[in-house]
């Protein structure tokens, strides 16, 4: 072994349990602060002889296992009830319940991850490869059936002689004393190491599809997928013809439906009158719907100018005589059945908001061709506005 | 082995013990009765909670006791002993089961014969719930418990003077058998006597939720027995605070196994909000009901938890006094939760005195049976092969 002359410390070696308690207590008794034990198991009543303070690392432990709690819970409560509400199963956005088994995985992830992770980097300073007690007999013999003491050079009270003849005298077989290795790099990417790195993943890759694909198809791993319910986009086999959802029966009727008598007929004998009156509501219901679903193709007026740039027919503009004239009905019927390539918008725009649509083309029609009284009647007003 | 190693002579136990444990069973008596008189059907009710105490920490303790010797536990050898007193509770279940054989009719609507007969799903739970089939089954379990008691407890006696570790090997096989007749016995009484006091619900956790409970009061039982009998110099001097940690340690897991179970219990039913089995929690949340129904949560969960937390904790005598005579009031306090909301009341949830009159007697019962035991068997179990090594045990 290549060791420098500069002393780590003296170890020493003893048999039983009872004697390495004993060494422990003594040692500690004499004032020495920087000793450590090394035994093959942990020993009961260890920490009492070298009075070792309870460790810090429950409080790493408490930090992160808060922490963890405190996450999920934020972040469940900010996706599933802030940013993107859901109901599930009719729970309330915030539902308590649900998040609590969520809260505990996470609590108890981030405590045990902290836990073996601060253990590494805290107390046992990962990564350390290179620590001196590596590679002596004295460390062998105490991963093997011998229990160790070692007492550190950094001890204020270090003296060789002294702790050689106090560790004699404690009952010791073997006294060791132990050089710091001279520096060596060792290096983490040794061939030995990406060899296990990729054994590793192959092994876990064939695992992963042995029990992704093989396993979960068995039974009784398949248990939750075959279930005897209607699956999407597949046939019953249930009923007969196959259907999972079951028909309506015949003339069943929707809720709220009116049927309308002239459907499909170009020229109607016949036409509804406008059973809305155009209030100030209505007109303004019938604007927003018309600028929603006509004005792309008749213009925001109804001049017909669309707004489509001619991937499709201008329709004619709704001021023309034959618009003016045609009866609230035949408009209704229009909008309703649709008319030579002009779409029905039946299934788009409600009874209602068809009427209302009517009373606003009606609207726009008489803005456009206003009488005589109308412009009075502006005048009147604009001029009351003015006083 | 070493057997001359351990000389022990126990301090008597003082004469007041039982003097005092007399007077406290003598008011708690006294009491009961006057609450008979007054209210039947509530003190009923609370008898019952009281008697399902008593079986947890009697049958918990035979539970503990088996588990030492399955799991060849070392630092629990030097209390055995107490757990045994613990446990002749369960002989005593004999003599108190008797009320509530007599009284059935007003414990349990499935009783009721005409009732039954108009509801298809008691006709059909009828096999199970019907009054012979139940007593076969409680006085079953009772001969079973006792059985097992005086076994454990004949064997661990014996060998305090033969010294013959073979009875250990007995124990060990006779706690293999205990333990899943224990599991069955135990689920059969949690399904009989408290969840069939609303027959129409279901819970198949339940067994379980009433099992942690069970180990809770006997664990916590125990631990407040020792804690005292070490700070009164009762015990042995080997005994020292790392003896403890054990103890709160495992009321610690315990009061989380609770915490697990009950909370799966309520989240699943929550979740699949099958009216069937949703009215028992909604009940519970009704009225007054929910405060005792977040005490609860409190009571049994949050303080024993927080109090438990910390390893320091779990050695300190203090606090395990604490922790366990607050166990024990949680287990209690347990009991009333599930079985009150029963008691048929207009107007959902009503304290009564009567409510605070049974426990006294539980009290007083404990310290009898501990002290009747005490003043005749040995504190230590002193022929055990492994007391030596629980005696030094150290963290
Ligand atoms: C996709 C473009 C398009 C949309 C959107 C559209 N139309 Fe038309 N509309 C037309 C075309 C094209 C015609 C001419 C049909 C024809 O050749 O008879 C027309 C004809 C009409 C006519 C008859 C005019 C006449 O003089 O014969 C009316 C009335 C009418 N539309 C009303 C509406 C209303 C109300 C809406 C909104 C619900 C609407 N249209 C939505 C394209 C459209």
């Amino acid at each position: 072994m290549n060791r420098t002359d500069k002393i780590f410390g003296i170890a020493a070696l003893f048999d039983t349990p009872d004697a390495i308690i004993n060494a422990a207590e003594k040692v500690t008794a004499a004032g020495y602060k920087k000793i450590d034990v090394n035994t093959p198991y942990p020993v009961h009543g260890m920490n009492k002889a070298m009075k070792l303070k309870p460790s810090k690392l429950g409080f790493i432990t408490l930090f992160f296992g808060l922490s963890g709690a405190a996450f999920a819970m934020l972040f469940m409560f900010w996706a599933m009830s802030l940013e993107y509400p859901m109901i599930i199963g009719g729970k309330p956005f915030f539902s308590l319940p649900a998040f609590i088994p969520i809260t505990f995985e996470v609590t108890v992830l981030l405590a045990t991850l902290s836990t073996v992770i601060g253990m590494l980097t805290f107390f046992f300073n990962y990564p350390n490869n290179n620590h001196p007690l590596n590679g002596t007999a004295y460390i062998k013999a105490v991963a093997v059936d011998k229990f160790g003491i070692c007492i550190e050079a950094s001890d204020n009270k270090f003296d060789k002689d002294v702790i050689e003849q106090l560790l004699h005298h404690l009952g010791a077989n073997e006294i060791e004393t132990i050089y710091y290795p001279k520096d060596e790099v060792y290096p983490i990417f040794q061939p030995k190491y990406l060899m296990f790195l990729a054994a590793t993943a192959i092994a876990t890759s064939l695992v992963t599809y042995f029990v992704l694909n093989k396993l979960m198809f068995m039974d009784p791993f398949n248990w939750m997928m075959v279930q005897d319910k209607l699956i999407p986009q597949e046939k019953s086999e249930v009923f007969e013809d196959g259907f999972g959802m079951r028909k309506p029966v015949e003339g069943t009727v929707a809720r709220g439906f009116i049927p309308y008598p002239f459907m499909g007929e170009p020229t109607p004998a016949d036409v509804l009158s406008n059973p809305f009156l155009p209030t100030r509501e209505n007109i303004e219901l019938g604007k927003k719907k018309y600028l929603i679903y006509c004005s792309p193709c008749h213009g925001n007026y109804a001049e017909g100018d669309s707004r489509l740039r001619g991937q499709f027919p201008n329709p004619p503009t709704l001021h023309s005589v034959r618009s003016r004239e045609m009866s609230d009905g035949m408009l209704y019927h229009i909008i309703t059945n649709g008319q030579n390539i002009m779409p029905s918008y039946a299934s788009q725009v409600t009874r209602e908001e068809r009427w209302a649509i009517v009373n606003y083309i009606r609207v726009l029609q008489r803005a456009k061709f206003a009488r005589e009284s109308d412009l009075q009647e502006i005048k009147k007003e604009s001029a009351a506005n003015v006083e | 082995m070493s057997n001359s190693a351990i000389e022990f002579k126990a301090k008597q136990i003082p004469d007041t013990l039982s003097k005092l444990g007399l007077i406290i069973l003598a008011i708690g008596v006294v009491l009961g009765i006057l609450a008979f008189y007054t209210d039947h059907s509530r003190a009923l009710f609370n008898y019952l909670i009281a008697f399902m105490f008593l079986l947890s920490v009697g049958v918990g303790s035979i539970f503990l006791i088996s588990l030492e010797y399955i799991t060849g536990a070392v630092w629990s050898v030097p209390f055995r002993r107490i757990v045994e007193f613990l446990a002749s509770v369960t002989i005593l279940l004999f003599i108190l089961v008797i009320p509530l054989l007599l009284n059935m009719h007003d414990l349990f609507h499935w009783t009721h014969t005409e009732a039954v007969a108009g509801d298809e799903i008691l006709k059909g739970k009828s096999p199970y719930l019907n009054t012979s089939f139940f007593i076969i089954r409680v006085l079953a379990g009772l001969v079973i418990w006792a059985f097992f008691y005086f076994a454990f407890t004949r064997n661990s006696k014996k060998q305090d003077l033969s010294q013959d570790q073979h009875l250990t090997t007995k124990n060990i096989r006779l706690s293999a058998v205990f333990i899943p007749i224990f599991a069955i016995t135990i689920t059969v009484s949690a399904v009989d006597w408290l969840m069939s006091l609303e027959p129409h619900w279901f819970s198949t956790i339940f067994g379980i939720y009433f099992f942690s409970g069970t180990v809770l009061a006997a664990l916590a039982a125990a631990t407040l027995i020792v804690v005292l009998l070490k700070e009164k110099g009762f015990l042995h001097p080997k005994i020292i605070d790392d003896h403890l940690y054990s103890f709160g340690a495992l009321m610690f897991a315990f009061i989380n196994f609770w915490g697990y179970i009950a909370f799966s219990q309520y989240m699943l039913i929550w979740y699949a909000n099958l009216p069937e089995e949703n009215f028992w929690f909604l009940h519970r949340w009704e009225g007054g009901w929910i405060v005792v129904s977040i005490l609860l949560i409190i009571i049994h969960f949050v303080v024993p938890y927080s109090a438990l937390l910390s390893q320091p904790a779990k050695i300190d005598p203090k606090r395990l006094k604490f922790a366990s005579i607050w166990i024990m009031f949680a287990h209690l306090f347990d009991l009333y939760w599930l079985i009150m909301p029963n008691l048929e009341s207009e107007h959902g949830y009503s304290f009564s005195s009567i409510d605070l009159v049974f426990p006294v007697s539980v009290v007083g019962i404990l310290i009898l049976v501990f002290n009747y035991n005490a003043k005749k068997y040995n504190l230590l179990p002193l022929g055990d092969p492994k007391l030596e090594r629980g005696l030094n045990f150290r963290l």
